[in-house]
């Protein structure tokens, strides 16, 4: 029936069998072009687009208006500053709220007096003034704290149910693979960077180590007896692993972007912008990304890590004897 | 595990996923009946659905700025005391180079307010004279009342910059109390608004103030112990002698060593001293909170103030100072409700493309695992009750909200939540792959399984609780999201769709491997085929690896009964040869 299934039997059995880790240098080569590349983008770029919350802004507020259409704003806004998307809020009964990126104090006045004329009040009625930002440097530096420790944990923990730091290694490389390539579509799309944004860029952090988790403790499993064998060796075991949990990993991944990928199609094509793009196109990219490298990066880079050791290549010296 | 075993416990497991649910169910119903709070819709945040803006401005004397790093601090500390109330994904900024915006969803009460704006200058002054709050000469007291010490139109001068009658020796020297200070403190009229807001005190004078109710006034030496100097705050009930614990709240403190060390030599020497001069004042703002008799000498940096505390008071208190007191004081300019900052129609479009997803995520299902898809259904639709359950119940209990990037986590949950099942699944397989028939599969294939999906949550699990304990805002938010889904992962997991699948084992149209139950003998078993001997686990060594690892799961082998058992297994292999 299902072809798939049928893949899933032979790759269980050995009969079909991906070389993932004998071709390792392919994919670190090109592990180390994407990253090189995710890290010139924003170079080439000039950097990333943050958006108000980190930055601050302008912040205008328009009182006495007898409408309280956001559209009005967003007309105007984009009339002085085209492409500027403004957060429009309504305060009290009769106000209206316009953030804005930071503008000079020139842009400022033209804006002032063309959301003036836009809700038909006088220009007393729209006072401006700079806002700071909300998501302040004290918000990224508890959050990079944070990050740290939790990297530190996990490390430990990982250490500690596999026995080996090497596994800890592998599945960090491939977290930085993770993030960084993010962080490279990012500054290439353009896309701004909002607190939307870095929580789903924290969710792919969680993600990606999930992921190879789960395929480290299939190969944990199979390495288990691999330095009593006198026929497999440590890096045929990873690959073994990796190819049985081929079936998993594929369905995980498109079970997990579908959803993601709903959110943005709706956010992006039906709403054109907004909250729900900027945090789903982070995970769509997250999670593709975290299961490739799952199986590209971090199984084959645990096995190569893996298999100089002593016991390991000492046992199939005294079996060739 | 017999067969009648596995339908005992798996009845079990089912069982105690319908009390939970049930019980969450009847929590909120009840609080639902007896608190406001409480409902079946969970709240919103303030993206979704707008709230309240406070604008604070710092309460300046003439000539006095503030300056950014002041502001900076102020909106660092105000964000903490705002995130310490619950996991509401409340936002703190700067306007201007003055103003701190604070905005919160639903309507602050007074409570919240004080939270908010109060700098909470916490001090400990020892008491030199006390006495009730009216003006202590009764001939002319109503026009002092009236005049209260403002007869020069000025802020009135509670500080004593006279010089003291002799140089006093310590800060109980009633020497800091001069005939000025004593006329002053005689006139004072607690009745009266004596204070400015904000008034910022010499810490090194002794002060005139009253107790925050307005019944006792004091004269107070300089301040000895600071707010600065406590390491940690909570609020609780008094625990009677007999340790049961009484009616009444009180703020628990614990020093810091410096804090200790003066608190230490304060008791020590108050404990001596006679009535009313035994006494230290605890004041907050400027007013007396409560000013105890020193029972004993207290050296182990712990106090505890009691008051007109209820809970919230005390909860208030408690979060003001664990996080410092504020810079400068503030009051509040403007209060006024802002609306959603996402329009409704971001959530409806957020619900519709989550519901797009799951369809899309089951008809997966269904296209590979067949009839296991009505598994993960059933799986999906108990995590989508929990998941509304306990957001929901946190919400009243919590004051959790759920914001769009909370929404979406949701969302994306749903793909981590069906690994879950997906892992398990094709253990399953494996197990099957291996000749067993589909209960033993079931039971193996757990065992496995379950090891592989604890691991992986573990990792979701230390985030969640890593990033909840250290960060604040949003961040915040997202971690309490995440731990939240991970949890009801494994419990779903566990409770329902491993015990579905030992049920449904028994069925016949599962257990004879029909071609639509997903676990189809035919096409799964590798029957006859025989590999290429590198890979081929073959079936002595692949029954004896089963047991090993799930032997393993319960405790690990040590290297020398390893090498003991592949001896074994060596000389088997050379005697067959």
């Amino acid at each position: 029936m299902s072809k798939l299934k049928e893949l899933g039997n032979d790759l269980y059995s050995g009969k079909v069998s991906y070389d993932f880790v004998g071709r390792r240098k392919l994919w670190y080569s090109i592990a180390i072009a994407v990253v090189f590349l995710s890290i010139l983008a924003p170079v080439v770029k000039g950097g990333f687009n943050f958006g108000i919350e980190f930055r601050g802004g302008s912040e205008f507020r328009i009182d006495g208006v007898s409408s309280l259409s956001q559209s009005l704003a967003r007309d105007a806004v984009q009339s002085v500053e085209p492409g500027v998307e403004p957060l429009i809020t309504t305060v009290g009964l009769d106000s209206v709220r316009v953030q804005t990126e930071q503008l000079d104090d020139v842009t400022s006045e033209e804006m002032r007096i063309a959301l003036a004329s836009a809700y038909q009040v006088d220009s007393s009625l729209v006072t401006s003034s700079f806002i700071g930002a909300n998501w302040g440097a004290d918000v990224t530096e508890k959050a990079l704290i944070g990050l740290m420790v939790f990297l530190v944990l996990v490390s430990l923990f990982m250490a500690l149910y596999f026995r080996t730091i090497k596994m800890s290694l592998a599945a960090l490389v491939a977290l930085l693979h993770d993030m960084v390539l993010t962080l490279g579509i990012y500054a290439l799309s353009g896309f701004e960077i909002t607190p939307a944004a870095v929580i789903g860029f924290l969710t792919i952090l969680g993600y990606s180590l999930y992921d190879t988790v789960v395929i480290f403790d299939r190969i944990r499993e199979n390495t288990l007896d691999v330095e009593f064998s006198e026929t497999k060796t440590f890096s045929s075991q990873v690959n073994m692993a990796i190819n049985q949990t081929i079936v998993r990993s594929v369905n995980t991944s498109i079970v997990g972007v579908l959803p993601i990928a709903s959110i943005l199609f709706i956010g992006a094509v039906i709403l054109g912008t907004g909250t729900l793009r900027d945090i789903s196109l982070a995970l769509f990219v997250g999670v593709v990304v975290g299961t490739y490298s799952s199986v590209f990066l971090a199984g084959p880079l645990y096995a190569h890590l893996r298999e100089g050791e002593a016991k390991f290549t000492s046992e199939k010296v005294t079996a060739k004897i | 595990m017999s067969a009648s075993n596995n339908v005992k416990s798996a009845r079990k497991s089912l069982t105690w996923l319908l009390v939970i649910i049930l019980g969450l169910t009847g929590l909120i119903a009840v609080g639902s009946l007896s608190d406001e709070n409480a409902s079946f819709t969970p709240k919103l945040a303030l993206d979704l659905q707008g709230g309240t803006q406070v604008i604070l401005s710092p309460l300046l004397l003439d000539g006095q700025a503030v300056t950014s790093e002041q502001l900076d601090q102020a909106v660092s500390i105000i964000r903490q005391r705002v995130d310490a109330s619950g996991v509401s994904e409340s936002q703190v900024t700067t306007q201007g180079d003055r103003n701190i915006i604070v905005s919160i969803p639903g309507v602050p009460d007074e409570n919240t307010l004080a939270l908010i704006k109060a700098s909470a200058k916490l001090e400990f002054r020892a008491v030199l004279v006390t006495s009730a709050g009216a003006p202590s000469s009764s001939i002319d007291g109503g026009d002092q009342a009236v005049d209260g010490g403002n007869t020069d139109g000025s802020a009135p001068d509670e500080q004593a910059p006279n010089v003291p009658n002799a140089s006093p020796t310590d800060p109980s020297d009633l020497n800091w109390v001069s005939p000025e200070l004593q006329a002053e403190f005689d006139a004072l009229d607690c009745a009266s608004s004596f204070r400015e807001p904000g008034q910022v005190d010499d810490p090194t004078v002794p002060l005139i103030t009253c107790d925050v109710t307005g019944t006792q006034k004091f004269i107070l030496g300089p301040v000895e112990v600071e707010g600065a100097n406590i390491s940690d705050a909570s609020n609780g009930t008094v625990q009677s002698q007999t340790g049961a614990s009484t009616n009444t709240w009180a703020v628990n403190l614990d020093f810091d060593s410096l804090g200790s060390q003066a608190f230490a030599d304060v008791t020590q020497r108050l404990f001596p001293l006679a009535a009313p001069r035994n006494q230290f004042a605890i004041t907050l703002d400027g007013f007396v909170i409560t000013a105890p008799a020193t029972q004993a000498v207290i050296t182990n940096g712990s106090a505890q103030i009691t008051g007109n505390f209820d809970r919230d008071s005390s909860k208030v208190l408690a979060d003001q100072l664990k996080y410092g007191s504020l810079p400068i004081g503030f009051e509040v300019q403007s209060q006024e409700n802002i609306s959603a900052s996402l329009g409704s129609e971001q959530l409806t479009n957020g619900i519709i493309a989550a519901v797009i997803g799951m369809i899309l995520v089951i008809a997966y299902s269904v296209f590979q695992y067949r009839g296991l898809a009505i598994v993960t259904l059933g799986s999906l639709i108990v995590f989508a009750i929990l998941v509304y359950l306990v957001v929901a119940f946190l919400s009243w209990r919590q004051g959790f909200r759920l914001s769009l990037a909370g929404v979406t986590g949701l969302i994306v949950s749903i793909g981590i939540t069906v690994d879950s099942f997906i892992v398990f699944f094709e253990r399953v397989r494996d197990e099957i792959r291996e000749g067993r028939p589909l209960e033993t599969a079931v039971e193996n294939g757990w065992r496995k399984g379950i090891r592989t999906i604890l691991a992986s949550d573990m990792v979701s699990f230390t985030a969640a609780v890593t990033l909840f304990l250290l960060t604040v805002g949003n961040v915040r938010g997202f971690a309490f999201t995440l731990g939240l889904t991970t949890l009801i992962d494994l419990i779903v997991v566990v409770l329902f769709t491993y015990p579905l699948l030992q049920l449904l084992a028994r069925t016949r149209f599962f257990s004879s491997g029909h071609p639509w139950s997903g676990f189809d003998s035919k096409s799964l078993k590798a029957s006859g085929y025989v590999g290429r001997g590198e890979f081929r686990v073959s079936e002595s060594l692949a029954s004896g690896k089963a047991d090993k690892a799930s032997k393993e799961a319960e405790k690990r082998q040590t290297i020398a009964e390893r090498k003991a058992q592949a001896a074994i297994a060596d000389a088997q292999r050379k005697s067959e040869n």
